[in-house]
């Protein structure tokens, strides 16, 4: 009645052998394709490095108007201006400037990224429920796993620091840009497209003329979420090296600082309510066009 | 302006379903669409359409909801891919052309106004009104230029600059209108144009559509599934039922002659007085000579009765519009007719 009681599992050898068999491939493949493979991200580590010196080097001054202007011209709200400079003055006051540009930094970056890769897949899963039935497993799989697991070969492929932390959060965040995507297409009014056909629209301009316009407040909501996500995504990512506001925190968690803590983690707070604000106001200026009041 | 072109539909199939290919024998064997839908899950959307539609004429398609009448519509500029059969325009089959080739005919050939306007809500009315010579790859400046002119012609002057949402559906359509016109399309397709704008606001289009086409000349293809409109604005109609087409000719046709029970049922409400044109219900002369009193034939029949009434006559002349003499038409004759004997 053992295999009652117990759950009837593979043979403890085969597995033990299971494991190394892949851990050793996963590992010969790391030698021989590691620096193949780092080199292709060379370009985003270039881009990383200077939009951090960026932030970091630009005086605080100008980077605290360059906000409020992005601030104003993307909400047209004194409110959400005033809100963000506060926000900034308070956390440069409690020592945290240099950190919280190295975030802006990577967050800025992966959500580029995450755009750049995730608007694509987006449209590709719209055109095809072939491609949908295919990514959406995967992009459940990006979003359950827990980080952690992914970090281990991203950290063995390509080491400790800046790139392979933004990898880390861009699998991470991309899931919603993805999803948005591609939902927001789906979405568009059929008649609408027929009428794109009806005048001769070739594909593409059908896609940038009706259908990405069409979709665009629910692709900025995508946006918005990555932006949410890879916010989240800060703490974990700084234990493979990456600078900015997550570190401190990690370094709150194993020396037991309580207060380095709070105040590293209402700093992140306080961009990611910046920021979300920001993005929601932007998306919902672009849709002034739905607004009603007939004449 | 471009020259109208005739439409020449022949033989027209369409199924709905994965093998709708398969079963075109067994639907012309007489198999019924509620038989295909039963034992083979495809759907009868149009059986051997076969309609010719002259140069510079307004078809109406006429039918109940599922009729298959907006089908028939797409398959004129391909939106819908038929199962079988021709769409031959100035000698070209349309089922037949390759991609490119079809873009190019929707962009120089066709233009389309849709039930729900179909407008671009991210665009103003003269960009969208635009929008079709925007895809010819015709240059802001021109096409603003044209697009301003048919703003002003459909009534939406001072309003180019506002969004679709901020118009009413009247205007909305007349947007939609605008920019079918403004394409200068030998065709133009009508998708139950006119069928989401109220009773007076739908009667204001017909007079401006029924204007415009005096000025443009374009083969109308025009669908509806109000029999007023049909009888208003068709110069020839089509009556579609499952799929078929059970009568076609002119509306005087439909009204006088029914072909079966479903169209007499149908046309029983019409106002015949109003819809009737002396032309159609006049008496040959037969040596007899002219009423002293002539009308035209081309006027209503309850024109005419007024007309006898207050001249307190019992017979009309009746000439064409050039003058010449064709018939005569009696008061008797005149409320038979109208009474619907």
């Amino acid at each position: 009645m053992t295999w009652f009681n117990k759950f009837p599992q593979l043979d403890d050898g085969f597995l033990r052998d299971l494991k190394k068999v892949i851990d050793d491939g996963f590992r010969s493949f790391t030698r021989n394709y590691g620096d193949a493979i780092e080199s292709i991200f060379e370009p985003l580590r270039h881009f990383l490095v200077w939009s951090e010196n960026l932030l970091t080097n630009t005086p605080w001054p100008i980077i605290l108007i360059v906000i409020a202007a992005i601030a104003w011209f993307a909400s047209r709200s004194i409110k959400i201006v005033l809100a963000s400079i506060i926000t900034l003055c308070l956390i440069g006051a409690f020592g945290m400037w240099d950190d919280t540009m190295k975030t802006i930094s990577m967050i800025l970056t992966s959500t580029l990224l995450a755009i750049a890769v995730g608007l694509p897949i987006g449209i590709l899963m719209s055109r095809s429920d072939r491609v949908q039935a295919f990514v959406n497993p995967i992009l459940d799989v990006m979003q359950t796993m827990p980080s952690f697991v992914y970090l281990i070969p991203v950290v063995m492929l390509l080491g400790i620091g800046k790139v392979p932390g933004l990898i880390a959060v861009v699998i991470y965040a991309i899931p919603p840009m993805i999803r948005l995507t591609n939902l927001g297409i789906r979405q568009v009014d059929g008649e609408v497209l027929e009428a794109a056909d009806a005048f001769g629209s070739s594909k593409w301009q059908r896609l940038v003329k009706a259908e990405l316009p069409l979709a665009l407040p629910t692709i900025m909501a995508g946006i918005n979420q990555t932006i949410m996500m890879a916010l989240a995504m800060v703490v974990i990512a700084s234990m493979i090296g990456v600078q900015g506001l997550g570190q401190p925190v990690l370094k709150a968690i194993s020396n037991q600082y309580f207060t380095l803590g709070l105040f590293n983690g209402l700093a992140i707070v306080g961009i990611a309510i910046l920021f979300d604000r920001i993005s929601q106001a932007w998306g919902q200026r672009l849709q002034k066009h739905r607004g009603g009041g007939h004449v | 302006m471009s020259e109208p072109i005739g439409i020449e539909i022949k033989n027209l199939f369409k199924i709905f379903g994965a093998r709708g290919r398969d079963f075109i024998d067994a639907i012309n064997r007489g198999m019924t669409k509620q038989e295909l839908n039963d034992q083979h899950r495809h759907v009868l959307g149009l059986r051997d359409i076969n309609i010719s539609i002259p140069a510079g004429e307004i078809q109406v398609v006429m039918g109940l909801s599922g009729s298959g009448k907006s089908t028939l519509i797409r398959h004129i500029n391909r939106l819908i891919d038929p199962t079988a059969g021709e769409i031959l325009i100035e000698g070209t089959d349309v089922v037949k052309m390759s991609p490119e080739t079809l873009r190019a005919f929707r962009m120089r050939k066709t233009a389309m106004v849709f039930q729900k306007f179909g407008l671009l809500p991210h665009r103003t009315v003269i960009e969208n009104v635009g929008y079709g010579l925007e895809i010819q790859g015709v240059d802001a400046a021109a096409r603003n230029k044209t697009a301003m002119r048919w703003i002003e012609r459909v009534g939406l002057l001072g309003f180019e600059t506002k969004y679709p949402a901020q118009l009413s559906g009247g205007m909305q359509q007349r947007v939609g209108l605008a920019r079918a016109l403004a394409n200068d399309a030998p065709i133009l397709l009508m998708d139950e144009a006119y069928s989401a704008l109220d009773p007076l606001i739908r009667y204001d289009m017909q007079t401006v559509l029924l204007d415009l086409q005096r000025e443009v000349r374009k083969t109308i293809v025009f669908i509806t599934h109000d029999l007023d409109e049909a009888l208003r604005i068709g110069d020839r109609i089509a009556l579609l039922r499952d799929g078929s087409v059970i009568q076609q000719g002119t509306g005087q046709d439909i009204v006088l002659n029914p072909a079966d029970d479903y169209v007499a049922n149908f046309v029983q409400h019409v106002d015949r007085g109003k819809v009737l044109r002396v032309g159609s219900v006049m008496e040959p002369l037969n040596g007899a000579s002219l009423p002293e009193a002539v009308v035209r034939s081309d006027l209503s029949l309850a024109e005419a009765l007024r007309d006898m009434m207050t001249r307190g006559i019992q017979n009309l002349g009746v000439h064409d519009p050039n003058g010449t003499p064709v018939g005569q038409l009696s008061m008797q004759r005149a409320i038979a007719v109208s009474a619907g004997a």
